[in-house]
């Protein structure tokens, strides 16, 4: 145990060894608009994690989905075990021993762990909590069969999802970004539960497009670009974050070209010694947070999730507001904010990038057109009171052009996107508000790394172009890149400003775990 | 007839037909469809238990039968909201609108006819209890039935694995979907369900509470039930508890004139609707009872997409 968890690179020795658990030959998938898979060839062997790599849209879900029963391929072949078969649904996937874990769970919050996974079982609930905790131990899944689910964390929430997959005892098990739903301390965990499956001879095929993970789980990798396979088999292990990067998106990673910062004096928007008690008994109460943020700058807040985060987001953007007495808490542009709602603050010049994007950034069953409306509605998209709609499908589709958004046009329903594409709107859209603040929650979040690259760009030529811009991410990669100077945020208390220069992965670690703190212990970073 | 037992035998006689019918219709709702056409599906099940009484004299066919043409008439609301995915809410209410109109379309030649009272059946030794005996246990069999099947109802929904996926489907019927469950099919089913229950307790107040038939003989009991639902928090037990009080709200009337007192009749004749308001204020408070017994889905058209 000790050294499994001591060897971060895998040991792909078996890798290859056997004949394929599962062979793909030639399979290709067309839709009306898209060939998404195009003489698509992947080969894995038992206790083989695998990973399929790639950017939105290069074709990952639509082979996924045809190993997994979901589509039927157009051309080629499936093999199981050396034979040909054609997968009717997933549940005949599941009878031949091929298991998934989805990104979205499909999990009853109102119903108990046990209760929800003895719905995809014959058994009964009861019957099934030996087995789960018996699994729970086994891989390193610790949950609670008798608790409700809605009041599991994300991470035990997937672990649930796992042990419901794991009951059918499949041979293949797949797994679509399981690692975006996880805050950083989860991941090591969820690794070695997959290497514990591989060590059983399990397949894993292992969804993703985070180079550093694929790098440190997988035996091999099979990139896709564009609906083919661009690398059959590479070890990902002998690769670098750059030379993976390159087979993905087709060329270098873009770094985003930078100058340094010339802020102005004067700040654009501060916060001043803001104490807040969240109303929701689980959030994080904010403690004397004081914030400058000046024209021409990138501000950065990083810490782990659930630091307090949300809440600064919420009283930033006018989602909560300060009761008026605290009116000067805010100030924007000179004016006192703390008990302005979401549209004053817009009129002042403020635009915000929330980290939801369906629901607090676009409305899902909206099209684009209509998105655009709710926050550029006083740009020139209504005269007294009335939409003008050739004005608004052209601020749409300069949005869509102008950040290359893959969609089927204006007319396009916002969930219809993929999470990238959103995103890549949402920011495209508050971007041509001409904002003079903007706050970017998360904005990469899910984004692939050429999507991801490109919208960093934008934001530091937007700051060129003397914006004010606050960016609270859990990447700290991201801040590092593109924040001229750094916050940490540790149990809803802010850290002194530290400026890029001296910003190193050292000194940011301990801020994390509250070392900014006047006679804080380093304790954990783990939200209470 | 002293006044206790009348009031006793009054509220369970009141309160069976209501329990049966939210019975019903909680499985309904629990499967995330709203019903609204309890009180035509009652009034339907009320008109055809009549009939078949006064013409064969047998009780327990006519209850049976007025059940089965009430889980037909369900059939239609069924296909509407499942098939072509009609608003639940105004499904339901033409549904219930035609189920009154049938009702009073086959009762009329009936109309202020009478038949003889379904025969008792008094529990030996209980019945024969001092004070309470008579009010309590000396009545027709379905009334003892009644809390026998809310026990049935909540071990079906609590304790089984049909249960299970019912509640499953009305939570979230995208996931019981992608886990393999056939929506509509749990959903139609529950929806025959709760028909033929409103069909029992509308066939049971005609020949065994009223033993006449009149148009308008439910006189929006079947809104009390879909209330009932609501102010039990989708729970069997507060069912029961909420359908004899609203059942002894009903014979408040009589409980005030046998005291003397002089309230407008029309005041006391709205009780139970007061009530029902106050009720579901009340319990509207208790938000984390309501998450996690209400079923998410409720009244929301559901799309299977593939």
């Amino acid at each position: 145990m000790r050294n499994q968890e001591l060897d971060i690179r895998p040991s792909p020795q078996n890798a290859g060894a056997e004949a394929p658990l599962l062979e793909l030959v030639g399979v290709t998938k067309a839709f009306p608009a898209v060939l998404a898979n195009d003489n698509v060839s992947l080969k894995i062997a038992p206790g083989e994690i695998h990973a399929i790599l790639g950017e939105n849209g290069a074709g990952k879900s639509t082979l996924v989905k045809t190993i997994y029963g979901v589509l039927a391929p157009d051309a080629g072949e499936i093999r199981w075990r050396g034979e040909a078969v054609e997968i009717r649904n997933p549940a005949h996937a599941r009878a031949l021993g091929i298991g998934m874990v989805f990104q979205h769970f499909s999990l009853f919050e109102t119903l108990t762990v046990a209760e929800n996974i003895s719905l995809a079982t014959p058994k009964t609930a009861a019957k099934l909590v030996p087995s789960i905790t018996e699994i729970g131990e086994r891989f390193g899944l610790p949950v609670d069969p008798h608790a409700l689910v809605h009041s599991l964390s994300v991470g035990e929430r997937q672990r649930v999802e796992i042990i419901r997959c794991l009951l059918q005892d499949p041979r293949l098990i797949i797994m679509d970004e399981p690692t975006s739903v996880l805050p950083p301390s989860g991941i090591p965990a969820l690794f070695e539960t997959i290497r514990r499956l591989a060590d059983q001879g399990r397949a894993v095929l292992f969804i993703s497009h985070k180079l550093e993970e694929i790098r440190a789980l997988c035996h091999k990798a099979t990139i896709m670009r564009g609906g083919k396979v661009v690398t059959e088999a590479v070890d990902p292990t002998q690769e670098t974050n750059e030379s993976l990067a390159r087979l993905m998106i087709g060329r270098d990673i873009p770094h985003p070209r930078r100058a340094a910062a010339t802020p102005a004096d004067a700040a654009a928007m501060e916060v001043r010694d803001l104490t807040y008690v969240p109303a929701d008994p689980f959030g994080t109460t904010l403690s004397d947070v004081s914030l400058a943020l000046r024209p021409g700058e990138i501000v950065g807040i990083a810490g782990v999730s659930g630091n307090g985060q949300k809440e600064l987001a919420a009283i930033l953007s006018g989602e909560t507001l300060l009761p008026p007495r605290q009116q000067d808490r805010i100030v924007i542009n000179g004016r006192s904010c703390g008990a302005a709602d979401s549209g004053k603050r817009r009129d002042l010049g403020f635009a915000f990038v929330p980290e939801e994007r369906h629901g607090r950034g676009a409305v899902p069953e909206m099209n684009l057109k209509k998105n655009v409306i709710l926050t550029a509605h006083s740009f020139g998209l209504a005269n007294r009171g009335f939409i003008k709609r050739p004005a608004a499908r052209a601020f749409a589709k300069q949005c869509i052009d102008q950040m290359d958004v893959h969609c089927s046009g204006w007319d396009a329903e916002a969930r219809s996107l993929s999470g990238g594409n959103l995103q890549k709107f949402i920011v495209g859209r508050e971007i041509r508000l001409g904002p003079k603040i903007l706050l970017a929650a998360q904005p990469t979040w899910g984004v692939d790394v050429g999507a991801a690259a490109a919208i960093r760009q934008h934001l530091v030529d937007l700051r060129d172009n003397g914006v004010a811009i606050l960016i609270i991410s859990d990447e700290l990669e991201e801040l590092l890149e593109i924040a001229d100077r750094l916050h940490v945020i540790f149990r809803g208390h802010l850290s002194p400003s530290i400026d890029r220069v001296d910003a190193d992965s050292a000194l940011i670690g301990d801020f994390m775990t509250g070392g900014f703190l006047p006679g804080q212990p380093n304790g954990e970073a783990v939200p209470s | 007839m002293d006044t206790l037992t009348f009031l006793l035998s009054g509220t369970l006689l009141a309160a069976t037909p209501l329990l049966i019918a939210a019975l019903g219709e909680l499985v309904v709702e629990k499967a995330g469809v709203l019903n609204l056409s309890i009180e035509g599906m009652m009034a339907l099940g009320a008109a055809v238990g009549f009939i078949v009484v006064s013409n064969t004299e047998s009780y327990w066919l006519a209850i049976f039968i007025g059940g089965l043409v009430a889980s037909a008439l369900s059939v239609v609301f069924a296909a509407v909201v499942l098939l072509t995915l009609g608003n639940q809410v105004a499904t339901g209410i033409a549904v219930g609108i035609l189920g009154l109109g049938l009702s009073a379309l086959i009762g009329q030649p009936y109309e202020s006819m009478t038949v003889a009272p379904m025969a008792r059946l008094p529990i030996p030794l209980l019945s024969e209890l001092p004070i309470v005996g008579r009010g309590l246990f000396d009545h027709v069999a379905v009334v003892y039935l009644a809390p026998l099947l809310a026990v049935a109802v909540w071990f079906m929904l609590m304790k089984t694995k049909l249960g299970l996926i019912v509640r499953a489907v009305g939570e979230s019927p995208e996931s019981a979907h992608a886990i393999g469950y056939n929506v509509n099919a749990i959903r139609f089913a529950a929806i025959l369900f709760g028909g033929f229950m409103a069909g029992v307790a509308g066939a049971f107040i005609s020949v065994a509470s009223t033993t006449l038939w009149a148009n308008g003989l439910i006189a929006g009991r079947g809104w009390i039930v879909v209330a009932l639902v609501v102010f039990a928090t989708w729970r069997s037990g507060r069912i029961v508890i909420g359908a004899y009080l609203f059942g002894a709200a009903t014979i408040g009337e009589l409980l005030v004139q046998s005291f003397g007192l002089a309230i407008p009749s029309q005041l006391l004749t709205s009780v139970p609707f007061i009530a029902t308001i106050i009720a579901i204020v009340l319990l509207s408070m208790d938000g984390r009872s309501i998450r996690l017994n209400a079923p998410v889905s409720l009244g929301r058209v559901y799309h299977v997409t593939q």
